[in-house]
């Protein structure tokens, strides 16, 4: 059996939160374990790949590598594949993860299984459709090495305290693989706590009605305190509130100890997102929406009554 | 600028999908609709050649049914369409579809491809990008806006945070978000045009596909139903908020 590799996603000189849970499925195929760091900050962050599993790790630091929409990733990625011949390479769910390893796939011929929940095998992946309701395990097929894409956030990170050895990769990307220039950066400034962290999730769908109502939900998330405020992708689409709010399918994955959804019907792509969490609360007005069958404590009702009356009565306990 | 725009057929997003014996989605006798998520793209592509001219031509692979989707494309203002439908695509992974779709693109000059950033039945989310590369195309995904200046592409892609902006080179492939803007209608004078719009029907080995090219390399070896979850407590009225109180201090987060 060839080695397991993990594509570690660069961020803004980081490496990627999903890079250490795909560690810990590649540590559990037996196979040798290998991560690919490419971008500002991949040599620095091989001490924390190391740490989580990773044997080796392929590393550049070139800028060459943070410019482009996953061009010069992809043609690096794929001489690795070349010169080592790995039986599987995991990569994160995430936008840039599907970009290189939709593009890998064209030039290796391999198999590539989107939306996967774990690796049970170097030719054997889960994953789960329907929002959950069934776990789905697929055998792939084909030319090695396999493609998996793994939805971050679906296992916990296990550390092995162990150290790499960093193997530099060449950034010389010929102009014809470079594909689409990064221009500019536009990043706008969040406040409160992380929507991935925070303790309690508020959340508003379509019920809430248009932007101001989210106001309603931060006063709650204040009340509260560590709270954070996400959204459905019905009130995002709207305009209502940015993306960087949206929970489920194509937006974050929340596992907090209460998720509160405040106008949300309970959509399966939403319900991806948030299932997770140990506690949920769904108000919804109308008895029959999906959400209150899901959720632990399920109130029947108008959120602009329930979510006012919420705050008073919190702020009075903390404060007396 | 020439416009080629991927629209799948998918069943009624509102419906409840259901597996058949096979472990394969039911797609037959299932009412179903052009995935909403490829309007927005189509909408991009309509605007795009108002202002600079050029042609769009939708393509779809999928089953008969399918005819239903690309008729919804045209009468939004698509000007030809081509559906490949081949029974040996029955369950096509993601690499097969993107072959597919590859070699549809390039029996006509386009400069441009567009297609949805996932499907609502499939999602991979990876098929356009595997076209792009197929083709040899730049790609840009989770695209919001795009502008043509000179012979390139400026185009803003959503990120976590904000947005990136890109200069893309063409030939290329974008894949639009939903939100990205709000598609249009179809109008009545529409519906009556398109049914002479030109209509192309193909199989996989029109397009010069084998056998081999059409093999899948996914299966479903098992499917098992996850853990139901039940029920919890309902309320409603005053009792609620002392409810939420109550469950939030168990919680140890109030
Ligand atoms: C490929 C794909 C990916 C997707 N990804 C995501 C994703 O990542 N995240 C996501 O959320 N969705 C996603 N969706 C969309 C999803 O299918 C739903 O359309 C969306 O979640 C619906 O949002 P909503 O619940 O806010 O709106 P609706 O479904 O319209 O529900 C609004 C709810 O508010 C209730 N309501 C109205 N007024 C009030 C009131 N005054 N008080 C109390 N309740 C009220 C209504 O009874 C209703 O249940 C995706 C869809 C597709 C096809
Ligand atoms: N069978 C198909 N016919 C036409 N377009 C498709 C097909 N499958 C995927 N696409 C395009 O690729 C996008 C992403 O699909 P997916 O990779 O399945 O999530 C869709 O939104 C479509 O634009």
């Amino acid at each position: 059996m060839g080695a397991a590799w993990v594509y570690a996603e660069m961020v803004g000189g980081h490496v990627h939160e999903s890079a250490a849970e795909l560690l810990t499925i590649a540590r559990s195929l037996g196979a040798e374990v290998a991560a690919i760091a490419l971008g500002p900050g991949a040599t620095d962050a091989a001490a924390e790949l190391g740490a989580h599993g990773a044997a080796t790790v392929y590393a550049s630091d070139d800028e060459v590598f943070s410019g482009f929409a996953g061009g010069p990733q992809t043609f690096a990625v794929a001489g690795l594949i070349e010169e080592h011949r790995p039986s599987i390479v995991l990569f994160p769910g995430t936008y840039e993860g599907r970009d290189v390893a939709g593009r890998l796939q064209a030039r290796t011929g391999s198999t590539l299984m989107a939306n996967a929940i774990d690796v049970v095998g170097t030719d054997r992946a889960r994953t789960e459709i329907f929002g959950g309701m069934k776990v789905v395990d697929v055998q792939l097929a084909g030319p090695e090495p396999h493609l998996v894409l793994v939805r971050p956030r679906s296992v916990t990170p296990a550390r092995t305290d162990g150290t790499a050895q960093v193997v530099a990769v060449p950034a010389e990307i010929p102009e014809a693989e470079r594909g689409a220039r990064l221009l500019e950066r536009h990043e706008e400034v969040a406040s409160g706590p992380k929507l991935e962290e925070a303790k309690v999730v508020v959340s508003g769908g379509r019920g809430l009605g248009g932007p101001e109502a989210f106001a309603m939900l931060d006063a709650l998330a204040e009340a509260i305190g560590g709270a954070a405020v996400g959204a459905s992708r019905a009130a995002v689409d709207a305009g209502w509130v940015p993306y960087s709010y949206q929970i489920g399918q194509t937006g974050k994955t929340v596992k907090p100890e209460v998720y509160i959804a405040a106008g949300i019907s309970g959509a399966l792509q939403h319900i991806v997102g948030m299932k997770g969490a140990k506690r949920i609360v769904a108000i919804n007005k109308d008895a029959d929406a999906p959400i209150l069958k899901m959720a632990d404590l399920g109130v029947v009702g108008d959120v602009f009554q329930v979510i006012p009356a919420l705050t008073e009565e919190i702020r009075r306990r903390t404060s007396s | 600028m020439n416009v080629v725009v991927c629209t799948k057929y998918v069943p009624n997003p509102q419906g409840t999908p259901t597996l058949g014996p096979d472990n394969l989605l039911v797609r037959s006798d299932v009412e179903g609709a052009l995935d909403p998520g490829d309007e927005y793209g189509l909408e991009l592509a309509l605007q795009l050649v108002e202002r600079h001219g050029g042609e769009i031509t939708a393509i779809s692979m999928g089953p008969d049914e399918a005819l239903a989707g690309v008729q919804r494309a045209l009468a939004m203002g698509a000007h030809r369409g081509v559906l490949i439908t081949d029974p040996a695509l029955r369950g096509a992974d993601a690499l097969v579809t993107a072959r597919v779709l590859a070699a549809a693109v390039q029996r006509q000059p386009a400069e441009l491809v567009i297609a949805g950033v996932e499907s609502t039945d499939g999602y991979t989310g990876t098929v356009p990008v595997t076209v792009a590369a197929l083709l040899g195309y730049a790609s840009v995904t989770a695209v919001r806006a795009l502008e043509l200046e000179g012979d390139a592409l400026r185009v803003e892609r959503q990120t976590e945070g904000g947005y990136d902006v890109f200069a893309c080179p063409t030939p290329a492939l974008v894949t639009v978000t939903a939100g990205a803007t709000e598609p249009r209608y179809p109008s009545l004078k529409g519906i009556m045009q398109a049914k002479q719009k030109p209509l192309e029907r193909l199989t996989a080995a029109d397009l010069g596909l084998t056998a081999e090219d059409l093999r899948s390399t996914q299966t479903v070896v098992e499917v098992v139903d996850a853990a139901a979850k039940g029920g919890g407590e309902i309320v409603q009225g005053d009792a609620a908020v002392a409810r939420i109180v109550e469950l939030l201090a168990e919680a140890k987060v109030i």
